[in-house]
């Protein structure tokens, strides 16, 4: 094996993400406790747990939006919480991408959807307008919505493509990891499965590495390599999907796994 | 005569100096919003409190004021706020642009290129170029700090996907200095290359909303464009009907019931130069031989 080759095998073995230690508390109260996780390049990791289980705080801590009390991120060898604003913002526009469980969080609801897909575009410096709108036309496509909806408000469109819209702004500059926060949560069931196939197929063909939070076991089945089960802010279990699904070890998975709990 | 009952130019001058502190942050800082405690004027916001202070900060009793609005010496706006400075400064004032030493202006810079010396006041409504997609004040000032400025070219590109080409032609967005993008208070997009490489100084003062900014002399100013799109600083296509000059920014009258219209210069005080100087319109009286 060749020197580059070695090189390449080695950056393949390292995490993408390294948590350690992971801890946010809001005043008294536990948003998440010693999170401890690696996230290899292409992997999907699904978080799931009951309401106020910390899943969002630990995303939020993650993606920056929300500064940890204790613990070390690590994103690619770089320290995240020791980087500059600037930086992280950088990362948070190129490399990196959030997906918000209410699509008017994530995006601009007074411009059209070509702008929003053209916004990150723009903020990495694309200054050719047909280009850009060629990008946005092409990642509209990508989602399913129709090439004439282009110069439309997302106002004027429904949740299910309101949130595929937020998901082609997001994947338009091809992000290498990307934050979902319950992205079918609130939508109609069918409309439910047909994001799902989308995102499978998205998650695939660009080679993503995903963290996704979800309370909807079938949404991790479908997607998730490697399953966290969170409660009351701390990780009770974590491994491969299916064997935590079919053969949950800790007490309180079982009970989720088994549907006895309506998470 | 100066009206007694007030301090030179109606501010008091600790106020002054507070300004003027605002004013040098500003030249330090080209195109940055320098926040300041914006003071009761005796007028209303909507008539240029923030260029007013500016201007009372800025003044002497050596200076020769000249306030425009549009381009126009004699509109209401104008004629107050000269007689303002007039009684509470006594200073000079003119119609010219040449002879004067600080111009005040709302929504246009002069056809006369500025020279070293003068100072240029800007009335600013609203300073922040960013405000309109971004409300957050928090988030427009941190966009500022980090240079984060894909935003304004996602207007422009709206302003394309609406109507073909950039249609904003007031207030059109500069990135100053290679920093700070700027909001050059509405002015027409013609007069944007103006503003950059000017030897005068360019103030600009936002009363409501407390902010002052400035461009130094000789300062690098670009209008925000697209490579397939570039900026072009467009005026109506004609001549001046009353001076016949081709390159002065236009504005638009209705003469008669029949929808007859002109075209005259905005700026009065260059076209009334260039009649004086024997220059001719289309609808110029006849000449008496
Ligand atoms: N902004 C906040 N202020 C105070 N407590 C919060 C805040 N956000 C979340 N919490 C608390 O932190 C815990 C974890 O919440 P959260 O991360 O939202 O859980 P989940 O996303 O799993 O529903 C809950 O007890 C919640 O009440
Ligand atoms: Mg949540
Ligand atoms: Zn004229």
């Amino acid at each position: 094996m060749g020197v580059v080759e070695a090189d390449m095998r080695a950056a393949l073995d390292q995490p993408l993400l390294s948590v350690t230690g992971l801890t946010k508390r809001y005043g008294a109260r536990i948003g998440c406790s010693d999170v401890s996780f690696d996230l290899f390049p292409g992997e999907v990791m699904g978080i799931v747990g009951e309401s106020g289980s910390g899943k969002s705080t630990l995303l939020s801590c993650l993606a920056g939006h929300l500064v940890p009390d204790e613990g070390q991120v690590t994103y690619s060898g770089r320290d995240v919480l020791a980087m500059a604003e600037t930086e992280r913002r950088r990362l948070s526009r190129t490399e990196w991408a959030y997906v918000h469980q209410n699509p008017r969080d994530g995006l601009r609801m007074g411009v059209s959807a070509g702008g929003n897909v053209g916004e990150r575009l723009m903020a990495v410096g694309a200054r050719h307008y047909g280009e850009i709108r060629g990008a946005a036309a092409d990642w509209l496509g990508r989602v399913e919505i129709a090439a004439d909806r282009i110069d439309d408000r997302p106002s004027a469109f429904s949740g299910g493509m309101q949130q595929r819209l937020q998901i082609a702004r997001n994947l338009v500059t091809g992000p290498r990891l990307v934050f979902m926060d319950e992205p079918t949560g609130g939508l109609d069931v069918s409309v439910q499965a047909r994001l799902l196939d989308l995102l499978r197929g998205l998650v695939r063909d660009m080679g993503l590495s995903v963290i996704i939070v979800t309370h909807d076991l079938a949404v991790v089945r479908l997607l998730a390599d490697r399953l966290m089960v969170m409660k009351g802010g701390r990780v009770v279990e974590q491994g491969l999907t299916d064997q935590v699904l079919d053969d949950p070890q800790d007490a309180y998975t079982q009970l989720l796994v088994s549907s006895v709990l309506q998470v | 005569m100066t009206d007694q009952a007030y301090n030179f130019a109606y501010l008091d001058e600790q106020t002054k100096r507070m300004i003027r502190r605002a004013i040098l942050k500003g030249l330090a800082v080209p195109g940055y919003q320098v926040p300041f405690a914006s003071r009761e004027m005796p007028m209303p916001y909507g008539w240029g409190t923030g260029g007013v202070q500016v201007t009372a900060a800025c003044l002497t009793p050596e200076d020769v004021l000249k306030v425009i609005d549009q381009g126009a010496d004699d509109t209401t706006n104008a004629v107050s706020i000269r007689k303002f400075f007039q009684r509470t400064a006594g200073v000079r004032v003119t119609e010219s642009t040449g002879e004067a030493s600080v111009i005040q202006t709302r929504h246009r810079i002069p056809e006369a290129p500025l020279r070293e010396g003068q100072i240029l006041v800007y009335q600013v409504p609203i300073p922040e170029p960013l405000r309109f997609l971004e409300p957050r004040e928090a988030e427009t000032r941190k966009m500022h700090e980090l240079e984060e400025y894909g935003l304004m070219h996602v207007k422009l590109y709206e302003d394309i996907a609406r109507h073909g080409e950039i249609a904003t032609s007031y207030a059109y967005p500069v990135k100053v200095e290679g920093r700070y993008v700027m909001d050059p208070s509405p002015i027409p997009k013609f007069d944007n290359p103006k503003l950059g490489d000017c030897p005068a100084i360019q103030l600009f003062g936002a009363g409501r909303e407390q902010r002052i900014y400035a461009v130094p002399p000789y300062t690098q100013v670009v209008s925000l464009d697209f490579d397939d799109h570039p900026f072009v600083a467009s005026k109506a296509p004609h001549d001046c009907d009353l001076c016949g000059a081709d390159e002065s920014y236009l504005d638009e009258v209705i003469i008669d019931d029949a929808g007859g219209r002109m075209f005259v210069c905005s700026d009065t005080d260059f076209c009334a130069g260039r009649q004086a100087a024997g220059h001719r319109g289309r609808l110029s009286p006849a000449e008496v031989v």
